[in-house]
């Protein structure tokens, strides 16, 4: 059995070698994965946040900063959202604070998919901000549409709307 | 914005000055051609908007700054 097996490795091994070098250069290089790196994360959500501040008022930045999301108006017709990082929005009658649906909304990397990246957190607030006020129909009809629930706990979203507006009772001055 | 990397810089410029202003619009219509959104941010007083613009042409001549950021999509 040896003899055959190191006879096949001389008689054939030659051929093997160039075939295993052939289908290594055939293969598509595969896309580099970037290595976790905690500080490179927090330098560019320091980075991502700086640009939201920038962009959004006072009172939202702080909001975002104190409670980590943002509450918009709608239509001006007696709801708004609360805008989570990669998370879904979630609408809310703003009299009662009844809760009204979840939309899931991201903002997927097309030019770089296999790297599958997200936006920084703060980064996916503020395209949620800019489109919701730019465009709040049509980034709603992108959207998919779930009753509240479905992703994240309505308790939780219930007790984020009264801390909510106890931080804003705190913040008379600057409303 | 750029995923996994936060916002980069792609151009700066004066529209007032012609070549300049080349160069914008050549950001700009690359970025749009990758598929991008582009947002202008505006401030009125205390109150901050942002308008979703397909042309340069609609970026007003005092805009500060234009901000693509990847299109939406269902999540």
């Amino acid at each position: 059995m040896i003899v055959v097996v190191a006879l096949a490795a001389i008689g054939f091994g030659p051929t093997l070698v160039r075939r295993l070098r052939a289908r290594r250069e055939r293969r598509p290089p595969t896309p580099s994965v970037p290595a976790l790196d905690p500080g490179r994360e927090r330098r560019v959500e320091a980075r991502a946040r700086e640009l939201l501040r920038s962009v959004v008022s006072d009172e939202e930045y702080a909001m975002y900063a104190e409670l980590g999301f943002i509450a918009v108006d709608g239509d001006g017709r007696g709801y708004g959202y609360l805008l989570y990082p990669h998370r879904p929005m979630v609408a809310f009658e703003s009299a009662s604070g009844e809760l009204l649906n979840e939309y899931c909304v991201e903002f997927p990397d097309r030019s770089e998919p296999a790297r599958a990246e997200r936006l920084p957190a703060a980064d996916d607030v503020l395209a949620k901000w800019m489109s919701l006020r730019a465009g709040e129909r049509e980034l709603i009809s992108v959207a998919n549409m779930h009753v509240p629930g479905r992703q994240l706990d309505p308790g939780q979203v219930r007790r984020d709307l009264i801390r909510l507006r106890e931080w804003q009772a705190r913040r008379p001055l600057t409303r | 914005m750029k995923p996994g990397h936060g916002d980069v810089l792609l151009a700066e410029g004066d529209p007032a000055i012609a070549e300049e202003e080349r160069r914008l619009v050549e950001e700009f219509r690359r970025q749009l051609d990758l598929g991008m959104w582009a947002a202008v941010p505006t401030a009125e007083g205390m109150r901050r908007e942002a308008t979703l613009v397909r042309d340069f042409s609609e970026v007003s001549r005092d805009a500060e700054r234009v901000v693509f950021f990847p299109p939406a999509a269902g999540g």
